[in-house]
């Protein structure tokens, strides 16, 4: 029985493990590929969201105590809280700072209204 | 004085669970003097405020955040769908949201969870609305945004004196 458990606990960590990889290659992607600095705001997020949280259960599943869980569960409760803060501290300073974004299918440089 | 026990109870269970001594009597006093001691310096400096312990929210914002979690995952692979497209069709998009919530708690978790979620940032931030950066058209749909601003709208407390949304932001 210890034995499928085991396996299962591994099977899933494992998958979580790859779903947070391929998040953050993904987001990395992004960043390269989307057109100005808001866009490339976007691709950010999903390395900051999917991607740490996603691998930060999959350790948690593989951890050897409560203790250490219970850390971790901190860890991804502390990133939930301040990747929003830091997102936004870097928007807000480059909209106050003058960067304008491209908006609409044509991606023009335009302001809002 | 429900903020001071609200905070002590916080600290306390932080100290058990990252030091991890359980059964130590002489280290579990000495955690109970730092609780206490933290304590005595937050209520001489005057932060145990609505914006030192923001507990207005609390305790429905733990079903919130599980609803939250769900909306992150779908935006993520819509944005992640984009980011590995050949044809990205991207139309980035500013929407202006005038803000359902009435507390400063409130309106920065609606601000935070709106730039949680993929696909749209927070960019400028005024008392009466905010601006909202989203990565194609269909992200800007400002009933989704404002559906979730409703949702923390209705975790807000009446009478927890959270402070009023106020004065300049930026």
């Amino acid at each position: 029985m210890a034995d499928v458990l085991h396996f299962v606990r591994d099977a899933l960590s494992i998958l979580l493990f790859g779903l947070g990889c391929i998040a953050i290659v993904t987001g990395a992607i992004g960043i390269v590929r989307f057109p100005d600095f808001y866009t490339r705001l976007h691709a950010a997020g999903v390395t900051d969201t999917a991607g740490a949280e996603l691998i930060v259960f999959g350790m948690m599943l593989q951890a050897p105590s409560w203790m250490v869980f219970a850390k971790l569960a901190f860890i991804s409760f502390f990133l939930f809280m301040t990747s929003p803060v830091a997102t936004h501290a870097v928007a807000h300073a480059a909209w106050v700072g003058g960067v304008r974004p491209m908006l609409g299918p044509e991606l023009e440089r335009g302001d809002i209204e | 004085m429900a903020r001071t026990l609200i905070l002590a109870i916080a600290l306390g269970g932080l100290w058990l669970l990252l030091s991890g001594y359980f059964d130590k009597p002489l280290l579990l006093i000495f955690g109970a003097a730092s609780v206490a001691m933290s304590i005595y310096l937050a209520r001489r400096s005057e932060v145990i405020d609505a914006e030192g312990v923001p507990s207005g929210l609390m305790p429905r914002v733990f079903l919130y955040w599980g609803w939250l979690a769900a909306e992150i995952g779908k935006s993520n692979i819509e944005v992640a769908r984009r980011a590995l497209a050949i044809d990205m069709k991207l139309s980035p998009t500013l929407v202006k949201i005038k803000t359902p919530t009435r507390t400063n708690a409130g309106y920065a978790t609606f601000c935070n969870s709106v730039t949680l979620t993929p696909g749209t940032v927070t960019v400028d931030l005024e008392p009466s609305y905010f601006v909202v950066h989203a990565l194609t058209r269909d992200l800007a749909d400002e009933e989704a945004i404002l559906d979730m601003g409703r949702r923390v709208a209705a975790l807000e407390n009446p009478d927890a004196h959270d402070g009023e949304i106020g004065g300049r932001v930026t």
